[in-house]
């Protein structure tokens, strides 16, 4: 007997991991794992603007999420010292973000589902964002493959091909903010960096090519999902922290793998 | 009418002079070896030249519709990205089998599509950067000092294969050393550059002038000796593979 509940949180998780796939892999290509910390942590912010201004969750921290990742790879091209600035944005913003939640009347309860994600309580509308959000950041991805991956590789040849890294690294940036607002709700605003690096860095031990390892993490972000989503079923434990670890034990078997291999 | 030419070019960083007043053009099939010490500004000149850094004066004019081809002077492919050969040759516009494995075979590296270009050895990786550069038919070739980090035979194999490139396809070739007799074989004209253009002319010339030794620090008697002594033995190498080519 399988419920619908359980239906759209599996639905959800694939969703969302068709995103976190390649774009996970360029957080990992272009290390940018802080970076990635510093925008998911400044959603709790977004939650607490959109729950004291009457707006949709999503839009809050999409806006906020936005302003944070448009900051800080402004900040990067000016040459500040990156380490530094996004410690002390990434933790300002979530700082912020709780004390303003408190603010706002009767959220204390739920806010452990801001933290941690509630996979279980995705509604439809919320399957519909997820699959809706997931699939513009992969268009975008996919229409700017090529010269995404030539300005990855190096900003010298990309410019040498008559393109624009500044461009890239901007689309980047939007599909990030995106992945943010949409991934809140399943793994929370303290593990979406981790969902976009673990599959990614797992993916990589089993690749030749960026797109087997863009790929191979999607597929790696699912089961994380479904494995985490059937933890969190039966022995009640959080979905967020369920999903990562799910996805941190594939990173250690594929690592044990591949080492065994080689040897 | 040049491929490519710098008016008065000059380029600042954080408000001092990396280069000024330089001047210069490539015209079609020649090979143009810049060179200077380490500072003087010489990678600076070809990205300026390329477009990546902005100009604080003068113009770069390129011919219409030129077709470029770039080997720059590093590129780390980190491990974190999985990447065959096959798969470079691709970025960032896909090419077809054929044409790969011909660049390939053209810069003697026969079966090296299915490796990744982080286990390449340095000279193969120049030669796959190389090879690259050569999939767009560049009417104009742009090399960083590409061969920093790569043995003398290496070195001078990688010259000789320059030349044979310049022979073939008639693409002309401007590139950056800091090592003239190196070069020199495969040069038609050279520009010494130290923050603006010392001085230039054929090697020959500008091995004799007095801004290139001041450079160089070859003013001393004994230093030149050496320095006649490696001239003159890259020279023989030259005529060499001249003899060889003429068999073929």
């Amino acid at each position: 007997m399988i419920d619908d509940f359980l239906i759209r949180a599996g639905l959800a998780g694939l969703g969302l991991a068709l995103a976190t796939g390649p774009l996970g892999s360029f957080v990992v290509w272009r290390r940018m794992a802080y970076f990635g910390d510093a925008t998911s942590h400044a959603a709790i912010l977004g939650v607490a603007m959109a729950l004291a201004l009457h707006l949709p969750i999503a839009a809050g921290t999409l806006i906020v999420a936005l302003t944070m990742a448009l900051t800080v790879s402004t900040l990067a091209a000016k040459g500040w010292a990156m380490d530094t600035t996004l410690g002390v944005l990434a933790h300002s913003a979530l700082a912020f973000g709780l004390v303003a939640i408190s603010y706002v009347p009767g959220v204390r309860a739920d806010l452990s589902g801001y933290l941690f994600g509630d996979i279980l309580a995705v509604t439809s509308r919320d399957l519909g964002s997820v699959w809706g959000g997931s699939a513009l950041v992969l268009g975008l991805l996919i229409w700017r493959w090529q010269p995404l991956l030539t300005a990855t590789l190096s900003e010298d040849l990309a410019h040498a091909s008559g393109l624009n890294p500044d461009r890239e690294r901007l689309v980047l940036t939007l599909a990030l903010a995106l992945v943010v607002a949409v991934a809140l709700k399943i793994v929370g605003a303290l593990l979406i960096a981790a969902m976009l690096i673990i599959p990614a860095a797992a993916a990589r031990g089993l690749a030749r090519t960026p797109e087997t390892m863009a790929a191979l993490a999607s597929g790696i972000g699912a089961l994380a999902c479904v494995a985490g989503l059937t933890l969190s079923l039966f022995q009640d434990t959080p979905a967020g922290p369920s999903i990562v670890s799910a996805a941190a034990l594939i990173f250690a078997l594929v690592a044990i793998f591949g080492k065994m291999r080689r040897s | 009418m040049s491929l490519i030419s710098a008016d008065n070019l000059a380029v600042h960083f954080g408000g001092s002079a990396v280069l000024s007043g330089v001047s210069l053009a490539v015209e079609p099939g020649e090979i143009v070896t810049i060179l200077g010490p380490n500072g003087s500004g010489k990678s600076t000149l070809l990205r300026a030249l390329l477009g990546i850094v902005p100009l604080s004066a003068g113009r770069v004019t390129r011919a219409a519709g030129l077709r470029l081809g770039y080997v720059p002077q590093k590129l780390a492919v980190d491990r974190s990205m999985p990447m065959t050969v096959r798969r470079f040759l691709s970025l960032p516009k896909r090419v077809g089998d054929v044409a790969a494995t011909q660049a390939l075979a053209r810069v003697d590296l026969p079966e090296v599509e299915g490796r990744q270009m982080s286990e390449l050895s340095g000279g193969q990786f120049q030669r796959v950067l190389l090879a690259r550069a050569l999939l767009s038919d560049p009417q104009l070739l742009i090399l960083d000092e590409p061969t920093q980090g790569l043995d003398q035979p290496g070195e001078a194999a990688f010259y000789r294969l320059i030349e044979e490139l310049r022979r073939e396809t008639g693409a002309a070739v401007l590139m950056v050393s800091h090592d003239l007799h190196v070069v020199m074989a495969a040069s038609d004209r050279v520009i010494c550059l130290n923050g603006h253009i010392c001085c230039e002319g054929t090697p020959r010339v500008v091995s004799n002038a007095p801004e290139y030794r001041a450079l160089f620090g070859l003013g001393t008697k004994g230093a030149l000796a050496l320095y006649q002594h490696q001239h003159d033995h890259s020279h023989e190498g030259h005529d060499h593979a001249h003899h060889e080519h003429a068999h073929d």
